[in-house]
């Protein structure tokens, strides 16, 4: 398996990366440098092994479903690059008025 | 004696040596401050191991000790203790980068539970750590900000990801450090700079505030000049935290009991396949002379085999970069850290915010996590390298029943020279040694055993899940007895 330009391209905005021409390139090298070393998985029998998602079996940990203290507005929204009328200020997404 | 050299002794103190001095009067937590925000100020210009400095969190946490002791109240069990803690790790009111420029600015407004526990323990804060970007390397040249070199030869690495806590406390900045450990981001720096570096078994320690690089992985832990005093800090921060669901109710033993000298009946196995992936003879010949050393102490070792070893790494490198894929999603320039200066619309100023503030591993790894789970190769993949977990910790399942450690080299070379692997994949091939001991959850040891190229060798002792007590006491024995002649 190896990615083109293309390949690399479709998965960047996949992952919200806009990616450089030259990064474009040095990407797909290390991507298909690292996908060579991975291929040796194929080599090995898994028929019917569970995959473990988790190394230790952890099952569903619940709580009560009381109300407790959070963040004020002011501290959550303090590392904010942009706020206004306690609000997050982001770039207009809906278009029209 | 002059003032400074008895400064320098303040900042050689082990943390049990300190809190001792400290309880009795001997010192002020004020006097162990200040020396060791003295010797920060001596030493940053030559090894960078801290992004920043915390005078004001140290100095007011030692007031506060003096006053308490004073009065006459109980002293916590770190009082007066400098510490370090890696920058992955949040502190309230202190900035928090986890080493990219994408958090530059970014000052969490709660504590993580670990550095809240360490606070609470008395412990004097004199500096948060470098790391290799979200934890993603093994050298801390892939910082955001800048390298950290090795204290023992400056002209090499002192691995990573934990690199500037490692080194923080080689050089004595602090007595005591937190790292992370996804990979063998504790135990690798630690053998690189010689001190003692553990990664707990998966659950022990809360990661909530531990900004998250590949979560069913990640765990925080210790680094430390002694075995003693890494029991003292894993004391203080294991344990259940109803903040992290993954963080269990195992009990929690005193593992300073569990420092003595007693290895008679031990059995240890050596798995082969650690001694051949590309391990450098001289770091093979120390491992194995430590092995010997425990034997001539009393305990029994014996060959063993962990036949999916040669497939840890490469499964980890599909689930390590997919759960930071996720992980590292929320990083949008909207809710805080850096935001490019580019308003192009709603997806273009995420993508442009995201490529101007990552570096080009984290951005590799994202890419390929990306990959991995999309449609159509997700089979292939990430469900495969499950599966192969489950072979790896079924592997080490089968070890236990005969041995109650492994024995093996933490990293397959000494420190490297500083922009030596340049080559993103020789560099991952160095964790070969760490990496299945995080896909199996099990708690894992660096101590130092010897000397290769005048550098510091690491041996890696591995144990069951939750059998860090039998972890610290091969190591302290060991210590104590002294490294191989």
């Amino acid at each position: 398996m190896s990615l083109s330009r293309e390949d690399v391209k479709k998965v960047a905005l996949l992952a919200r990366l806009e990616l450089t021409d030259d990064e474009i390139d040095a990407q797909a090298a290390n991507i298909n440098n690292l996908l060579a070393h991975i291929e040796s998985l194929q080599s090995l029998d898994v028929e019917g092994i569970e995959p473990t998602s988790h190394s230790m079996p952890v099952v569903n940990v619940l709580r009560e479903d009381a109300a407790r203290p959070s963040l004020s507005r002011e501290e959550t929204l303090a590392n904010a690059p942009l706020a206004r009328d306690g609000c997050f200020v982001v770039p207009r997404i809906v278009e029209g008025d | 004696m002059s003032k400074d050299a008895y400064r320098g002794e303040l900042t050689g103190l082990s943390a049990v040596e300190a809190r001792a001095m400290v309880a009795k009067g001997e010192i002020s937590a004020k006097e162990m401050a200040e020396a060791a925000l003295e010797r920060i100020e001596e030493m940053e210009p030559q090894i960078h191991a801290l992004l920043t400095v915390t005078p004001e969190a140290a100095l007011s946490q030692a007031a506060e000790i003096d006053r308490r002791r004073a009065a006459g109240e109980p002293l916590p069990p770190l009082a007066g203790v400098p510490l370090a803690i890696k920058d992955a790790i949040c502190s309230a009111g202190i900035r928090s980068t986890a080493g990219s420029r994408i958090l530059h600015n970014f000052i969490p407004p709660y504590d993580a539970t670990v550095t809240a526990r360490l606070r609470a323990a008395g412990a004097l804060l004199v500096g948060k750590a470098n790391c290799d970007e979200f934890a993603m390397g093994s050298s801390t040249e892939n910082s955001g900000f800048y390298p950290t070199l090795n204290p023992r030869d400056t002209s090499r690495v002192p691995g990573g990801s934990s690199g500037g806590s490692a080194a923080a406390v080689c050089a004595h900045e602090a007595a005591i450090a937190l790292g992370s450990d996804t990979g063998g981001s504790i135990r690798q720096p630690a053998a690189f700079c010689g001190v003692v570096g553990l990664k707990p078994t998966y659950g022990r320690v809360s990661r909530y505030g531990l900004i998250a690089y590949a979560s069913s992985l990640d765990q925080i832990g210790p680094i430390t000049r002694t075995v003693a005093d890494t029991a003292l800090v894993l004391n203080a921060i294991a344990g259940h935290d109803p903040l992290d669901s993954t963080c269990t109710s195992v009990p929690v033993p005193d593992f300073t009991a569990a420092c003595r000298a007693d290895v008679a009946g031990l059995r240890i196995g050596v798995p082969k396949e650690y001694f051949a992936l590309g391990v450098d003879a001289q770091v093979a010949a120390s491992v194995r002379a430590a092995v010997d050393r425990l034997c001539e102490m009393g305990a029994v070792a014996d060959e063993c085999s962990l036949p999916t070893t040669d497939y840890a790494l490469a499964a980890y490198y599909i689930i390590a970069p997919a759960e930071a894929s996720s992980n590292l999603a929320r990083f949008d320039g909207v809710k805080y850290g850096f935001r490019t200066k580019e308003l192009a619309g709603h997806i273009g100023l995420t993508e442009k915010t995201r490529d101007e503030g990552f570096g080009a591993e984290v951005k590799q790894r994202i890419m390929i996590g990306t990959y991995a789970l999309s449609h159509g190769y997700y089979d292939a993949y990430y469900k495969r390298a499950q599966q192969v977990r489950t072979l790896i910790r079924r592997d080490f399942d089968a070890a236990f029943e005969r041995f109650d450690v492994l024995a093996m080299p933490t990293a397959p070379t000494v420190a490297y020279r500083i922009g030596e692997k340049s080559d993103p994949l020789a560099m991952k091939l160095g964790d070969v040694c760490t990496i299945p001991i995080n896909m199996a959850g099990l708690p894992g040891i660096s101590i130092p055993c010897g000397l290769a190229d005048g550098l510091p060798v690491g041996l890696q002792l591995v144990a069951k899940a939750y059998d860090e007590e039998t972890l610290l006491r091969a190591a302290y024995t060991f210590e104590l007895a002294g490294q191989p002649r």
